[in-house]
């Protein structure tokens, strides 16, 4: 009771702001809960649905599995679903700091051969599955997952670059970013996809999906590397003294003492390109890929479910809404070592 | 008689238009300490962070321990590796521990194996009078313990010659006497040192010259006996009574 006097009702102006807020919250709150379960038709009956005043979750209920997997055979949908989780067990393990040896990369590889294997199959009794199938959530976690395993890397090196002493790797670096930083990922996914099979040797062609895991590598890594840079340039330059002085060379000093200290100050923003970096996956369905967001724009194309966007959309928000916000307060964690 | 440690003739050194050293020349013998005094902007800190080269001069000669400082990278790596060197602010490696800060180099640039290091680096912890720290961060030491680290992480690297650039500048004044005892004791050892610092007592107890500075240059070199009880020039005399004078 205090408490809610003295930090929502200390004077009359804010004590009126504060309860009208209440009352508008309130009513929102309401009327969702009414749209979102106590109207709501759970069974999968497309006309139900339209005599009903709630949310139709009988669309979830019956097209989740095409939404979260695509057009993957639907006997054997397991095998993307045990690699989504594999691979989400594989990002919570990594996110133990006790894990952090040099063995966790070869907990890596051997996770993503299994994922590999689950996901093309042709062993163990599996039948194969070309990748022109794969869609929905695996989809969306592995162009992220291999989003961030090449991006990263690439944009401490073009970081690094772009405050080299060495001019011409400078401007190849500062060209690089500014270049893709001024692009929007549409232009650069259109320019993967429809370009690069041009500059290619007849005969030579690269995967659709590669290409698009190409364009979402070059453009993260460019907004990445003005994240890293920016940590770099918050290391005292004594840092470098001290570094010099000791005579440690370039890539030891950059190993050693400055990374990890420009890494750790950067996190926060590291984590917020990440988030971007995964719902940015979502824009694949331009270049014909079917990721999460794109499965659940073809499922409302079937006639029996025209109208009923919202609860699809929010359906997938919730499940994109889930690992952003998991990275968020993991990140959080991070700070408050 | 051998070469002397450090060597400059005729060293002139410009940030942009602005002239911080005009015409220096200095030598320093082994197993001399040289103290080096002088106003702010004086440039002692820019002589000093050139035997390093921290800072790049633009003529005249550098030599240290027989090898010239060069363009070349492996000159200044050479040098670098003979030579210790203690910061005004400390620069500990905030994110490694005491023990970690001391071995890094020596095992990274002197390729020495890690056990061999930690016993290194325990063996001057002592010698400063903290081996209790060694698994502490820098951040929990006082400023005091972290320049006693410093010095003892350069001294890891077993150099020839050590630098001491303001070295109890940053200092509370309780804790400036545990720094200069520990330079006391390594100067006895028969250390060669340069130290820029304004602590005159230090200079009057340890050094062999003191070297006065004024504008970019070196106005005045001489004996500390000599240079408190009869300085030759008034800038000299003018500094001396700002020091010393309460």
């Amino acid at each position: 009771m205090k408490w809610l006097r003295d930090n929502l009702f200390p004077g009359w102006v804010s004590g009126v702001f504060s309860a009208l807020l209440i009352v508008i919250l309130a009513k929102s709150l309401f009327a969702f809960v009414d749209w979102a379960f106590l109207e709501a038709i759970w069974r999968p009956d497309a006309n139900a649905c339209r005599a009903a005043k709630g949310a139709c979750w009988g669309l979830i209920t019956e097209k989740h599995r095409f939404i979260l997997f695509g057009t993957y055979p639907y006997e054997q949908h397991w095998r993307p679903a045990a690699a989504c989780v594999l691979l989400i067990a594989l990002w919570t393990f990594s996110a133990f700091r006790i894990f952090w040896r040099w063995w966790l990369a070869l907990v890596w590889l051997g996770g993503l051969s299994v994922i590999g294997a689950l996901m093309w199959g042709g062993i163990l009794g599996m039948p194969y599955v070309e990748n022109e199938r794969w869609g929905g959530l695996i989809l969306t976690l592995l162009l992220s997952t291999f989003g961030v395993a090449f991006a990263f890397p690439l944009s401490i090196l073009l970081a690094l670059g772009r405050r080299s002493d060495m001019p011409m790797i400078r401007a190849l670096c500062v060209g690089y970013i500014e270049l893709i930083r001024g692009v929007p990922l549409i232009s650069v996914l259109f320019m993967a996809s429809v370009m690069l099979p041009l500059f290619l040797p007849s005969g030579m062609t690269i995967d659709k999906m590669v290409r698009a895991q190409l364009a979402i590598v070059m453009f993260a890594a460019a907004y990445l590397a003005e994240v890293v840079r920016g940590g770099l340039q918050s290391i005292p330059k004594g840092q470098y003294d001290a570094a010099h002085a000791l005579a440690l060379p370039y890539w030891r000093r950059t190993w050693l003492i400055i990374l990890p200290q420009a890494l750790r100050v950067s996190v926060p923003p590291i984590v917020n390109t990440l988030i971007a970096l995964l719902k940015d996956t979502s824009l694949v369905l331009i270049i014909g890929l079917f990721d999460l967001l794109s499965t659940v724009k073809i499922s409302l194309t079937e006639p029996a479910w025209n109208g009923f966007g919202i609860e699809a959309y929010v359906f997938a928000s919730l499940v994109y809404f889930v690992f952003c916000f998991s990275m968020s307060r993991y990140s959080r964690s991070f700070e408050h070592r | 008689m051998s070469a002397p440690m450090i060597e400059m003739s005729q060293v002139n050194k410009y940030f942009g238009a602005f002239q911080v050293l005009k015409d220096v020349n200095l030598a320093v013998g082994r197993g001399e300490k040289v103290v080096v005094c002088g106003p702010s902007g004086s440039g002692k800190s820019t002589l000093i962070r050139l035997v390093n080269r921290l800072e790049t001069h633009q003529s005249g000669r550098v030599v240290v321990d027989g090898v010239e400082l060069t363009e070349d990278p492996r000159t200044v790596d050479r040098v670098r590796r003979e030579v210790g060197m203690v910061f005004q602010s400390f620069n500990l490696f905030p994110h490694l521990t005491v023990l970690e800060n001391l071995t890094l180099a020596p095992i990274w640039v002197q390729r020495v194996a890690r056990k061999e290091a930690e016993e290194t680096a325990m063996h001057f912890l002592a010698r400063v009078r903290i081996p209790e720290q060694a698994g502490k961060y820098p951040s929990q030491l006082s400023g005091g313990q972290q320049q006693r680290v410093a010095i003892a992480r350069a001294l890891c690297m077993k150099p020839k010659l050590m630098l001491f650039d303001e070295p109890t500048s940053a200092l509370d004044p309780e804790m400036i006497k545990e720094v200069l005892d520990v330079m006391v004791e390594l100067a006895r050892e028969g250390m060669t040192m340069v130290v820029v610092t304004h602590e005159m007592g230090f200079a009057r107890t340890v050094a062999d010259r003191v070297v006065f500075m004024d504008g970019g240059r070196i106005v005045e070199a001489a004996p500390p006996a000599d240079f408190f009880s009869a300085p030759k020039t008034d800038r000299a005399k003018l500094f001396l009574s700002q020091v010393l004078g309460h």
